[in-house]
């Protein structure tokens, strides 16, 4: 989708701010922000994309005022109501509707720790073989879906380079709208600074991205 | 902090006044209540996640990896080709880091991570991310500008030095490795990982010599 989310290479979005000792959050609410999201994601009811997608299916203009973490609860409670964790009305209301049952969490405290260094790797085993090696030239497709994708706009319909094949993940496009899993081969691709922004570039500087076999086509 | 509410609420006298609040910090406090009270989330495990993000990890992991590679060659040949499993090494996996790529500094190579569709960060090894990193100007311009925005950051590199940009579009996170400094020879690798900076790490300093 080419919404705002997608700003590699946009002008005007303000200038670097570093914080100096910086801490892990801002306010106490930012950590329980995290957490919620943490939380509520062992119930595995939606996948990560599909909080993407919420989140990059919001009003531009929202999307740049608000802070991370209230974007992130914004994800979390849409996602939430969608799937029937809660209802709209007790996302408006903040009180739960008496009527229903009260579950288990999934995630309890003793199991944080495992549950946090243990992840969830995206990778799948396929029959799905390569179409690409390593030093093959590819050109990325000229795509442009009103859905969620993770080709970013700066690189489309652009020449490029395999530097390296990473075996096959989900395929965040299908995954996002709950259309399948879609695993399939995902490469280094590295473009040249000039291919990507013109002759203003340093001629020897590089991007790399990850990306999908169909985001690729044979250059 | 903005206010608004992004269903588009007002909170005006027409509204019932039980809605959830709009400043974010009331809606937070809200929405754990009522997720506790369904039973959906344990708050002791709320203070586990804040806990485990606040002290189990953090810069010093990746620190720590670092240090090892430029101590010992053979690490740094692991973890140049399977970052994932030489991290782990050192007891360090989980929630995105799951799919390590280590990227090592040279004279010739200055490499710098960015998540330009969202903020993908390497956490098991550098904790969650500082807030530049999430923000907009340093997600547009990184890919665009790389030098200028180094600039910004203290580091002006000569044009003779490639600059690599990696943007986290997909499942791998990176790490950079920094070039080790000069003046380091006699030291511990305790005594290096305490010189090694999180913005090193992300690739946009350099690890300065003591």
């Amino acid at each position: 989708m080419n919404s705002v989310h997608d700003m590699g290479g946009m002008h005007g979005l303000g200038p670097l701010v570093p914080e100096q000792n910086e801490p892990v959050w801002h306010a106490p609410w930012e950590a329980r922000a995290f957490a919620l999201s943490s939380a509520i994601g062992a119930w595995g009811r939606w996948p990560f994309d599909a909080s993407r997608q919420q989140v990059e299916g919001m009003p531009a203009a929202d999307y740049l005022r608000m802070a991370y973490y209230e974007i992130r609860v914004h994800g979390l409670v849409e996602n939430a109501v969608r799937h029937g964790l809660i209802t709209r009305e007790e996302a408006e209301t903040g009180r739960a509707d008496p009527s229903a049952p009260i579950v288990t969490p999934p995630l309890t405290a003793a199991h944080v720790p495992e549950v946090m260094a243990r992840g969830s790797s995206n990778t799948r085993e396929v029959g799905r073989q390569p179409i690409f090696h390593v030093g093959d030239a590819i050109r990325t497709r000229n795509i442009h879906p009103f859905t969620h994708t993770r080709l970013p706009r700066y690189a489309r319909d652009k020449p490029g380079v395999i530097t390296a094949l990473h075996g096959a993940y989900v395929f965040p496009d299908t995954n996002a709208l709950l259309q399948g899993e879609n695993a399939q081969p995902l490469y280094t691709v590295k473009f040249q600074a000039r291919d990507l922004w013109g002759d203003a570039a340093n001629p020897r500087d590089t991007v790399c991205i990850d990306l999908w076999e169909d985001y690729l086509a044979r250059a | 902090m903005s206010s608004h509410d992004p269903h588009g609420h007002d909170h005006g006298d027409d509204h019932d006044h039980s809605l959830v609040p709009s400043d974010p910090a009331l809606r937070v406090k809200a929405l754990e209540s009522l997720l506790v009270e369904k039973g959906l989330v344990d708050p002791a495990a709320l203070d586990a996640i804040v806990e485990y993000y606040e002290h189990k990890v953090g810069p010093r992991n990746g620190a720590r990896v670092v240090a090892r590679a430029w101590s010992d060659p053979a690490y740094k040949a692991r973890l140049l080709t399977d970052a994932t499993a030489a991290i782990a090494e050192l007891g360090y996996s989980g929630r995105q880091g799951e799919d390590m790529i280590v990227v090592e500094n040279t004279p010739a190579v200055h490499n710098m991570i960015v998540c330009t569709l969202c903020s993908c960060y390497p956490w098991p090894v550098l904790g969650l991310p500082p807030a530049w990193y999430k923000a907009a100007a340093y997600r547009s311009r990184s890919v665009i500008e790389p030098r200028a925005v180094l600039g910004e950051f203290g580091l002006d590199l000569p044009d003779e030095i490639e600059v690599g940009v990696w943007d986290s579009t997909a499942d791998l996170r990176y790490l950079v490795l920094p070039e080790r400094p000069a003046g380091t020879d006699s030291m511990t690798e305790e005594q290096l990982a305490a010189l090694v900076t999180r913005d090193s790490m992300i690739g946009v300093a350099r690890v300065s010599s003591p």
